[in-house]
């Protein structure tokens, strides 16, 4: 049994904040005394992550994602528990350790702004360390797979957001690290340029066995990569498995559309009508009775068309959510 | 964040208080170089009361829409940390309400659920929704989350290199661009032979994949359900974002 | 070692490019940096003059001498992160450098070293410009100018750590501009910026020699006019290297600890 890429235990981060009330009054009397709040952001999270395994870190707002991945690349420090990437602690920020990571973080900027891509590149090489003939070989690949072309020759200042994105991207793997932290990638792409993301990820995975750990709020992100997710909230952890599992345990219908002529027949013997608008029918029946339902349907009524869906996912996420929240 | 103020001749009166239209610009992108409406250092509330002053909204005014907003967008917890400790979210939520405080008429929403996790996300939404049923507002969105379009916008405008490509209803740019559905059938194994029905995509651990023109889908799936033992299946349109691709590459061409 | 050489060859290409990319700003720090001591010489010029022709052991000359070496030796040893540092936290910016398997005073160094190279090449005109309108008088001597270049380059390094360490009081507090205010009305007086510190009470020149600002700027100054024996320019030299290791030290305490309590909000 090989040993985790990512070994979290009881992982706790706890912050303390200021917080006062509105007005000029309460500003000067927190000059004399600060009324400190204790903010618990992670608490006692625990999971591991296989080597060459992408794991979607699921949560809404404030959960601790983002707090963890700092966590795991080493820019905070931990209130307590253990956490190791790579069998090397992330907070003694070792230069090896470093050099076999890489954090992510959507629409934020760590090339320079007014030179062209290439250099910033070529300072990563030096930084580091990657000896110039991985160098070429590792810039051709990614050139070859992010579609860059002559993108790196441009001032990053001249780049639209998804060239920089790219652009980023490759600078960010340029030293072929082992394990990627990506704190939503997709974030203000189009539609496009979020597939084209997705697939490089998926191919970067297969290509170099590198974990990938994933965070995003767009679920089509995470059903395109991820078969495992973990998901947190308020700190805690929720959920560890298949996403396929989750989905599975938290919804127990589909939805059913039919296109008839109008909106006046009665289809309460089917399923729960939730609505019905010029002859659109929409009906909800358990995920058991779905064929059945769709065979009687097709056979007894004047059916133009019709759709069965799965409630999409972000449903069942929010409802995943809502369940800790109680 | 741009908002103007128009000097008009005859002033209009909505909700009890004077005002000339003013627009107001929303914008979700997350570039932290700029904040918005929010001042970094001090608590959201009382950035909410620099807008009431400069906005010149009466208290009674500013008080009901700052509950409303509290409400809908659940501040309450929020309002007095100082701007830099509210996580991105709580932020996003503080800039919406900062900036709807002086009732505009006009909205311009540029991303406003980026960032955001589903369940704000939907009631960013909503809370569009609402806004725009109660007074009125003119709404014009743009953001690359379909979702958000699908769930506020009838009509959509398209722009690729600067130019007009489509202006219309959306279902019928989804009807435009999208001449096919998935059947998706699970079976017990993939053994049988499903070519007769329609184009197979993919078949894995008994589910099958099939692409059927539109128009066959009715027939197709009877069928389905007559010859074979179906456990379970699912028949969609395209994803809209699969959609809006086709479109966007059709220009590119 | 070589890698670190590596990073920094490459560190300046794109500091040195960066850099020319902001023309203006590099006109404006140029500006107030010949100004700032420009003002003080006109000042004590006139003083002197009015005076006799000398005030505490400068002449009219070797007060012109003395500020435009000044200016020169100021504006070689300044830095400027302490106004910049807690962007750099609050905003989160600062999370890529600590991703990065180098310390970030490396870039700071190259972008610091980079500004001087582009400045120096219109700062030194400058300064003999004045030199001539103003008639400085210097007496260098060969073995003042050869123990000038490790003064100056102390005084660099010991003024840049000890900045550099007074920029991570950002870590703490958000109030730095206070703070950075305060260290540079000090060293405004101490450091011989406003006068010689010759030419101060004794116990002003004490508290100068205690603390590191003589060290920064006015030694080597003092030290290129000609106005230190052998011996003092060896201790001052003794000092500075002592001052280096205590800066150097002060610096990783004050980093280690930042770190730790950085927060990394806004990124």
């Amino acid at each position: 049994m090989t040993s985790p890429t990512i070994h979290i235990r009881d992982l706790c981060k706890t912050y303390i904040v200021t917080e006062r009330e509105a007005g000029v009054l309460a500003a000067l009397q927190s000059l004399v005394r600060r009324h400190m709040e204790k903010v618990v952001a992670v608490d006692g999270l625990t999971f591991d992550v296989a080597p060459g395994e992408i794991v979607g870190f699921l949560g809404p707002n404030g959960a601790g994602k983002t707090t963890t991945l700092k966590m795991l690349s080493g820019l905070l420090y931990p209130t307590a528990g253990e956490v190791t990437v790579l069998g090397s602690i992330p907070s003694r920020r070792e230069k090896d350790f470093l050099r076999q990571i890489t954090l992510i973080m959507g629409q934020r900027n760590q090339l320079v702004w007014d030179l062209p891509a290439i250099d910033s590149f070529e300072l990563n090489r030096a930084i580091y360390r990657i000896p110039t003939p991985d160098y070429r070989r590792t810039l051709n690949e990614l050139v070859e797979l992010l579609e860059l072309g002559s993108l790196i020759n441009k001032p990053v200042r001249n780049l639209s957001l998804g060239e920089r994105m790219k652009c980023e991207i490759a600078a960010a793997l340029l030293h072929r690290p082992q394990v990627l932290f990506l704190d939503e990638p997709t974030i203000g792409l189009d539609v496009t340029m979020q597939r084209r993301i997705r697939a490089f990820i998926t191919e970067y995975n297969r290509r170099y066995g590198a974990a990938v750990l994933l965070t995003s709020h767009y679920m089509a992100d995470v059903e395109a990569l991820c078969r495992r997710v973990v998901v947190i909230h308020h700190g805690k952890l929720l959920y560890d498995g298949e996403l396929s599992g989750l989905v599975q345990r938290f919804t127990a219908h589909k939805t059913i559309v039919v296109q008839l002529e109008d909106c006046l027949a009665d289809l309460d013997l089917y399923g729960e009508v939730m609505t019905c608008e010029d002859g659109y029918v929409t009906l909800r029946v358990p995920k058991t009775e779905t064929a059945r339902v769709t065979e009687r349907l097709l056979a007894d009524l004047p059916v133009i068309d019709l759709t069965v869906e799965d409630p999409p996912i972000e449903e069942v996420i929010e409802q995943v959510f809502a369940q800790e929240a109680l | 964040m741009r908002c103007r103020t128009w000097t008009c001749t005859s002033k209009q009166e909505r909700g009890g208080y004077p005002r000339c239209p003013v627009t107001m610009s929303l914008s979700g992108s997350i570039n932290l170089a700029h904040h918005n409406q929010l001042v970094w250092d001090i608590p959201a509330i009382d950035s909410f009361e620099l807008n009431r002053a400069i906005y010149r909204i009466p208290q009674t005014d500013y008080r009901r829409t700052l509950d409303e907003l509290t409400d809908l967008l659940e501040l309450e917890p929020l309002l007095n940390k100082p701007v830099r400790n509210l996580s991105l979210g709580e932020r996003m939520k503080c800039e919406v309400a900062a900036a709807l405080l002086h009732r505009p008429q006009v909205l311009f929403l540029d991303e406003p659920t980026i960032g955001l996790d589903v369940t704000m996300q939907r009631r960013i939404r909503t809370f569009v929704a609402e806004y725009n049923r109660r007074y009125g507002a003119t709404v014009l969105l743009t953001s690359h989350y379909m979702a958000d379009v699908e769930a506020l916008c009838r009509r959509v405008v398209v722009i690729h290199h600067g130019k007009l490509l489509f202006d219309g209803e959306l279902s019928s740019l989804v009807q435009r661009f999208s001449a096919h559905k998935t059947i998706v059938v699970q079976l017990g194994d993939c053994l049988a032979d499903l070519s007769s029905y329609g184009q197979v995509v993919t078949c894995e651990d008994g589910y099958v994949t099939l692409r059927v023109p539109k128009a066959e889908t009715a027939r197709v799936t009877e069928r389905l359900l007559a010859d074979l033992p179906v456990v379970d299946l699912t028949v969609e349109d395209p994803p809209i974002e699969e959609v809006i691709e086709q479109v966007f590459a059709q220009e590119a061409a | 070692m070589r890698a670190l050489l590596d990073v920094y060859v490459q560190q300046f290409k794109t500091t040195l490019a960066s850099q020319l990319q902001y023309r203006a700003a590099l006109v404006i720090w140029m500006l107030g940096h010949v100004l700032d001591p420009l003002i003080y010489l006109v000042v004590w010029s006139t003083v002197s003059r009015s005076s006799g022709g000398s005030v505490g052991g400068f002449t009219t000359g070797e007060f012109a001498a003395y500020f435009v070496v000044l200016m020169l030796v100021n504006h070689a040893t300044f830095s400027w992160l302490m106004w910049e540092y807690d962007y750099r936290i609050r905003h989160g910016t600062l999370s890529f450098a600590l991703l990065r398997p180098v310390h970030p005073i490396h870039a700071d160094i190259a972008d610091n070293v980079s500004f001087k190279l582009i400045t120096f090449v219109f700062m030194l005109p400058i300064a003999i410009g004045l030199a001539i309108v103003f008639r400085a008088t210097l007496h260098l001597s060969p073995w003042a100018v050869a123990a000038f270049a490790p003064a100056l380059l102390l005084a660099f390094l010991v003024r840049f750590f000890l900045e550099w360490t007074l920029a991570m009081v950002a870590f703490w507090t958000t109030r730095v501009s206070a703070i950075n205010q305060m260290y540079f009305v000090v060293a405004l007086f101490l450091s011989g910026q406003v006068a010689p510190l010759s030419l101060f009470p004794f116990p002003i020149q004490v508290a100068a020699a205690i603390l590191p600002f003589r060290w920064t700027i006015g030694f080597p100054v003092e030290l290129l006019l000609g106005r230190l024996t052998p011996i003092e320019a060896l201790t001052g030299l003794a000092v500075q290297a002592a001052w280096l290791a205590l800066s150097l030290a002060l610096l990783r305490l004050v980093w280690r600890a930042g770190v730790r309590v950085y927060s990394a909000v806004g990124a």
